[in-house]
């Protein structure tokens, strides 16, 4: 059996709402509440990047589950947001965690969606028997331009999994990927800030590539969406994730759980994972979990899980929920320091 | 400073001690030999992932250049559950730092060399919940 064999999150502690950026902008904060369903988002601090939340996460993932670090054969972070254009963010995870060295080791990028990519690549090498346990991490500080509406909703925050054979967690049933070249969303090497086609961003690129992935994988298992406990969506907003909740047949009690982005916003990378996250944090055996990821550019990931029995031999505190209540609110003067929009030279 | 850090960052990213098996004594930071038992000590590396408490602390004001944007910060002495004592940053707000402080260690950011030089990594300490 392979799947999940523990989980970490780490969300940086400090808030900024909606009301404080709309106040810079002077825009009406009710309305883009209104229109985004986030009310609040996570910011970093001044000396946290990819790197160390990539870091706190997977320590936590470690210390909750009793494994031998040296048979981690594996470590992908997935991000958009990795400290250098040059110098895979993996080796510092690697070397943060004082693993011996003997592990494949890269660092992913597909937008929002490089975090499941990474389990899947873990998942592989665990079935080829090339590897005993990998580690994924999907990661990311990301920043909308100031008084882009990105500014509103682009967030940080990490999660990792350890993928493996033993005392399994929650297995992997099935796993597809669905891709095409559309460009809703972008960046070009050098450039700070990311672009976006905006209203393009919906039908075209997030609904029709997360529809056609959860369709498909739920079709080819014969599955509907009364068989599943729980589903998590990507979560750029606190919209998309539930309009295409209801258009494939799942109910509120279904996704609340996994909604996460009102209160932390879009963590791109960590975004369904850290949903997926406080689904596992609640799991009981048997249930049954659809995971779907998106990133622009565009594709999904999707997954299906089934929980074990194991879910009870595992640490599963702080939780996701915890950790998103136990935040500092900030002001825009910090958020602006905290960030590096303040330029001193 | 880039080749001296490199060479200790196993030790700046990880809180590693050495423990020696004869006499149970820990080291921090690590020894290769036991002075109390020299040739009978074996020493063994170990991590030590111990919550502490602030012993004492300094809070620091003016800084370089580089630096401007992270004042005010603490230094603290930390003596972890262990007995091991630590000279760290503590990374909270300075009006709440106090004697007796529980804190736990995290993974930050120290530095950089400038906007295209290297990012130094390694370990704080953050209030425990
Ligand atoms: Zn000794």
């Amino acid at each position: 059996m392979i799947g999940i064999v523990s989980y970490g999150t780490y969300i940086p502690k400090y808030r900024i709402k909606v009301e404080e950026i709309a106040k810079i902008w002077g825009e009406d904060a009710e309305s883009i509440k209104r229109g985004l369903n986030v009310y609040e988002k996570s910011v970093p601090d001044i000396d946290e990047d990819t790197a160390t939340i990539s870091v706190e996460a997977a320590r936590e993932a470690l210390k909750r589950c009793d494994i031998c670090k040296d048979d981690i054969g594996a470590v992908f972070v997935g991000s958009e947001s990795h400290p250098y254009a040059v110098k895979p963010t993996a080796t510092i995870v690697g070397d943060a965690l004082n693993l011996n060295g003997f592990f494949y080791a890269a660092d992913l990028e597909f937008a929002c969606k490089a975090g499941t990519a990474g389990i899947q690549n873990c998942i592989a090498l665990v079935k080829s028997g090339m590897i005993r346990y990998g580690l994924a991490i999907g990661s990311d500080t990301s920043q909308g331009a100031p008084g882009d509406p990105l500014e509103y909703s682009a967030s940080a925050g990490g999660s990792a999994f350890i993928i493996g054979e033993n005392n399994v967690i929650a297995e992997v049933k099935d796993t597809l990927s669905f891709t095409t070249d559309t460009p809703d969303f972008w960046r070009r090497e050098g450039q700070r800030y990311p672009s976006h086609g905006g209203r393009f961003t919906g039908e075209p690129a997030y609904f029709r590539h997360v529809l056609t992935a959860a369709k498909t994988i739920m079709q080819r298992n014969c599955l509907k969406a009364d068989d599943f406990t729980y589903a998590v969506f990507h979560m750029p907003n606190g919209k998309f994730p539930v309009r295409v909740a209801n258009q494939l047949g799942f109910k509120k009690e279904q996704i609340e759980l996994g909604l996460v982005v009102r209160y932390i916003g879009n963590t791109y990378s960590a975004s369904s994972l850290i949903g997926f996250s406080a689904v596992l944090d609640y799991a009981k055996p048997e249930d049954r979990i659809l995971l779907t990821s998106f990133g622009s550019g565009a594709g999904s990931d999707a997954f299906i899980f089934e929980v074990t029995d194991e879910i009870h031999s595992i640490e599963r505190n702080p939780k996701v929920w915890d950790k998103i209540k136990n935040c500092v609110y900030i002001d825009y003067g910090i958020y602006a320091k905290f960030r590096g929009k303040i330029k001193m030279r | 400073m880039l080749p001296r850090f490199w060479r200790k960052i196993k030790y700046r990213y990880n809180l590693i001690g050495s423990k020696c098996k004869n006499c149970e004594t820990l080291y921090y930071p690590p020894r290769n030999i036991c002075p109390k038992c020299r040739r009978r000590g074996e020493m063994e590396e170990l991590e030590l992932w111990d919550e502490g408490r602030v012993i004492s602390y300094t809070i620091v004001h003016e800084t370089s250049d580089d630096f401007k944007l992270n004042v005010p910060y603490i230094i603290a002495l930390i003596k972890l559950e262990n007995g091991v004592i630590i000279t760290s940053q503590v990374v909270c707000n300075p009006s709440e730092i106090k004697i007796g402080m529980k804190v736990k260690p995290v993974f930050r950011k120290y530095g950089e060399d400038g906007e295209d030089g290297v990012i130094y990594y390694g370990t704080k300490f953050v209030p425990a919940d």
